[in-house]
């Protein structure tokens, strides 16, 4: 049959990376607050809303990787060993904030908890920024040689608009975390936190606003796909929706609502990445003929149909067994014995 | 130092930390099955307590093998890019079906493991608990085949890469899946892995009885892990000595290496020895013969010898020799550690005999190393190939990458991961002195 596996495979990785962002870019989010909140007692509710499940929405970036790998080999190994440093980097900050987690309510010295705490804060901010950085890098474009290999430099990804989406990144995590820790808390707490909420909206909408500024300015090729379908500007009319939407549901104290908003937005707001991308995934800046595309990157045929077997039985399972356990642990914070 | 050698030793650094928790956690994860399941049916408060224990245990360790492991995930593309655009098309495969299957599995249900205990049933918790240990052993089978592929290569074709140069490419996926070396090399890693876990249980339960704390707790525990110990280190024996017949089967000059046999004659087994790799000599005591006999079943049937691959061909057999040495020495060890305690607990003298107790609780160390040691000998026993006569490690390198950032990232991961050790070592300790007190009236919602 004759069937684009190809682009098929470029929307199952863009899902997954999707996944990714929406549901660590919640706990991520949380961990940026942390420190803004000062009390013990006040920490652990942060700590144990994201307690029984950051876990498993960190494995949404362990399959993708591995998808990418399976299905996409030369841009894992092109962006992995091109972005060497800029990697270690992330994955000493997801290490920090796996053990910071695990380690701060296990002591009660107060710098114990002091240490961690900062570690869980600082490493989830990094995480976000870095995260938004090697986005905004493939978006800007590296520079790759004929023999597919980065060409450039460390400093040579600190380039303003890669800078610009990492802190973009780290402004739509702190608002998604907001909106979700306001769902997970009651009394007073939560009312200080509705307040924070509403300062998160108003960076992440400055942020947002300058972002695409700065992509319709600068980043011509991510709008190329646009106008060649137009039909699908129906996803940034959505995504503005959905970012409108918010405000509209936080101001009606509709928690749930704002949360499923939000969730939207991260949701169209990839899918946009990923329309400006194809069918590239790595665009070369300068020489984009050197560029890697689905189909000059791509895994054989046969391995792409064989994954999405695997993908058709197993992330069915998966969808329902994640959300059984989202709704065992439904409902507000509840401090018991074997909280963290 | 090259960036071959720092990126070797940076992976091999980062893969054998990480390989210090998944053991455990495979192996934890089983007793854990086992103490819930005799709660389950006899409802007696103390296999709930056992449970209980052992699961904050599990999760620690279980943290910090996630926590390692997402780096390994990566590093295939940060350190090795050519050998992952060479091989992506089969090995990926087998990386995504571990996150797809075993991965969502484990981390999902540990949540309910770890939390879920006021929150759901005991049938319904243990069934999570039952999931958690599936999915590690599930885990385990995915990252082995990947491994199995890149020793005996099986069910693929060689065909040009899109951006120049070779690339292999599935043709057979069962038989890539299942090639020559998948199936004895999962045996042997779940029975080192169970070893580790059932060491671990007999070591801290003997601490205790050695130190007149917790009595009851650690007898019922020890009678458990021992029973698996006993069990898994028998297996472990057999599942040894199959792998030894694929390795004489499928990598000849990696079996030379091991006995460091260079002609080709009939071989016999070392129990130590050195080899002068110079002089191609091996001076030890062996038992004659008896290498010929476990691969052919004939004692002067003989076996390849170093001699008939060229010197850039071999491994650096002194260095596996020993690592594989080790191994098999500990293997015998841990039998007769195990059966010995089953004997006692015959003669009724297993909690009384206080040596014994001791020796236990130094046993934990034992299938650390020798998981540690097997994998040396494995992977060092492929070079000079990271696939198997297809490509080698010296071909495999990242090219974007500078010796330098290699070398950054060695050294941040190795104080890391140093200081990640003794906080390990010391939430360890402190949840064995501290960690059995369960609080009255704290029960399951039945
Ligand atoms: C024999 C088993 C085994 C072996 C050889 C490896 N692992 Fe591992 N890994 C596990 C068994 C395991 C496990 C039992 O599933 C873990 C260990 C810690 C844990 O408790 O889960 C795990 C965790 C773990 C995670 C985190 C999963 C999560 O977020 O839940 C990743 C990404 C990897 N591993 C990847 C790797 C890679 C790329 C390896 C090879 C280079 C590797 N592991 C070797
Ligand atoms: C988990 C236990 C493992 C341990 C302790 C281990 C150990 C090692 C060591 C010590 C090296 C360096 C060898 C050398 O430099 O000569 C190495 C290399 C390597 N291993 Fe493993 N390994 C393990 C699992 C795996 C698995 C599961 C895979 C693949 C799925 C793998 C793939 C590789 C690769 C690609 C290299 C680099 C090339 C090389 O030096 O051989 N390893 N490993
Ligand atoms: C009882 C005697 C033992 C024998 C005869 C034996 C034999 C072997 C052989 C031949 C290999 C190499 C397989 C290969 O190169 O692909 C191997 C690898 C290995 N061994 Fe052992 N072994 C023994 C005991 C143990 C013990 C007690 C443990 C751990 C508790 C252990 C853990 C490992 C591991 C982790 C590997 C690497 C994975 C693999 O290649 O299967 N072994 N062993």
């Amino acid at each position: 049959m004759n069937y684009d596996w190809q682009t098929l495979w470029f929307i199952l990785v863009g899902t997954l990376f999707s996944g990714y962002a929406i549901l660590d870019g919640f706990d991520l989010g949380v961990g940026a607050l942390h420190l803004f909140v000062r009390s013990d007692k006040e920490r652990r509710v942060f700590l144990n809303s994201i307690g029984p499940i950051w876990d498993g929405n960190e494995v949404w970036l362990v399959t993708g990787g591995g998808a990418l790998f399976a299905a996409f080999p030369e841009v894992y190994a092109t962006v992995f060993s091109g972005f060497y440093l800029a990697f270690m980097l992330l994955l000493v900050a997801l290490l920090f904030r796996a053990v910071a987690i695990e380690s701060r309510s296990k002591q009660p010295m107060k710098w114990w908890r002091n240490f961690w705490d900062a570690s869980f804060s600082v490493s989830s901010i990094a995480s976000s920024l870095l995260i938004g950085v090697a986005l905004g890098n493939i978006a800007w474009g590296i520079p790759l040689g004929a023999d597919r290999e980065y060409a450039g430099s460390f400093l040579g990804l600190l380039k303003p608009y890669p800078l610009l989406l990492g802190v973009t990144t780290l402004a739509l995590f702190m608002m998604h975390g907001s909106i979700y820790i306001v769902l997970k808390t009651e009394g007073p707490l939560q009312q200080r936190l509705k307040g924070w909420g509403k300062n998160t909206m108003i960076f992440f909408i400055l942020c947002y606003a300058i972002t695409t500024l700065a992509t319709l300015l600068y980043v011509p090729h991510m709008l190329a796909t646009l106008q060649r379908y137009p039909a699908l500007f129906i996803v940034p009319v959505l995504s503005v929706l959905f970012i409108a939407n918010i405000p509209r549901n936080v101001s009606k104290g509709q928690g749930v609502g704002a949360f499923l908003s939000s969730c939207g937005a991260l949701l169209t707001l990839m899918a946009l990445f990923g329309i400006g991308m194809y069918p590239d995934m790595v665009y070369s800046n300068p020489s984009p003929d050197n560029s890697l595309t689905i189909y000059n990157s791509a895994s054989s045929l046969k391995t792409l149909r064989i994954m999405a077997l695997m993908a058709a039985i197993g992330m069915p399972l998966v969808l329902s067994y994640t959300a059984s356990i989202y709704w065992v642990f439904r409902g507000k914070v509840k401090i018991d014995a074997h909280s963290y | 130092m090259d960036a071959l050698m720092l990126a070797r030793a940076q992976f091999g650094f980062t893969i054998a930390f990480h390989y210090i928790f998944p053991p455990l956690s495979i192996g934890l994860g089983l007793n854990l099955v086992l103490m819930e399941s005799f709660y389950y049916f006899t409802r007696k408060p103390l296999y709930l307590e056992m449970a209980r224990f052992w699961t904050r245990i599990f999760g620690l360790i279980f943290a910090i093998g996630v926590a390692s492991g997402i780096v390994m995930e990566f590093e295939f593309g940060t350190n090795w890019s050519t050998y992952s655009r060479f091989v992506g098309d089969v090995f990926g495969s087998a990386l995504a079906a571990e996150g797809i299957f075993a991965f969502f599995l484990e981390s999902g249900f540990l949540a309910l493991l770890l939390f879920g205990w006021d929150r759901i049933g005991a049938g319904a918790h243990l069934f999570a608990t039952f999931m958690v240990a599936l999915g590690a052993h599930f885990s385990a089978i995915w990252i082995v085949v990947a491994n199995s592929w890149q020793q005996t290569p099986a069910g693929y074709h060689l065909v040009g890469r899109p951006g120049g140069g070779i690339r292999a490419e599935v043709t057979d996926f069962w038989q890539a899946v299942l090639n020559p070396s998948t199936l004895s090399r999962v045996g042997h890693v779940y029975m080192g892995a169970w070893q580790a876990g059932a060491f671990a249980v007999l070591s801290v339960s003997a601490y205790y009885l050695l130190k007149k704390k917790n009595l009851e707790f650690a007898k019922a525990c020890l009678k458990i892990a021992l029973v698996v110990a006993a069990v898994a280190s028998l297996l472990q024996l057999f599942s040894g000595h199959e792998s030894a017949e694929v390795v004489s089967a499928t990598q000849p000059a990696k079996l030379a290496a091991y006995e460091g046999h260079y002609e080709t004659a009939p071989a016999g087994l070392y129990l130590f020895g050195w080899v002068d790799e110079k002089a191609g000599q091996t001076h030890g005591v062996a038992l004659p013969g008896l290498l010929s006999w476990l691969v052919s079943g004939k004692s002067d049937a003989p076996v390849t010898g170093l001699n008939a691959f060229p010197p850039d061909k071999r491994p650096p057999v002194n260095f596996v020799f020993q690592t594989y040495h080790a191994m098999v020495a500990i293997g015998l060890a841990l039998i007769l550690i195990a059966w010995l305690g089953v004997f006692l607990w015959w003669r009724g003298a297993l909690f009384t005999t206080r040596w014994y107790l001791a020796v236990l609780v130094g046993s934990v160390l034992l299938p650390q190393a020798a998981n540690q040691l097997g994998w040396f000998s494995a992977e060092v026993g492929r070079q000079p190939y990271i696939v198997y006569n297809l490509m080698k490690t010296s071909d495999a390198l990242s090219k974007a990458v500078k010796p330098g950032e290699i070398l950054a990232s060695l050294l941040l991961f190795g104080f890391l991961y140093l200081l990640l050790f003794i906080l390990f070592i010391y939430l360890l300790n402190d949840k064995i002195q501290h960690g059995l007190r369960m609080k009255a009236g704290e029960g399951h919602r039945a």
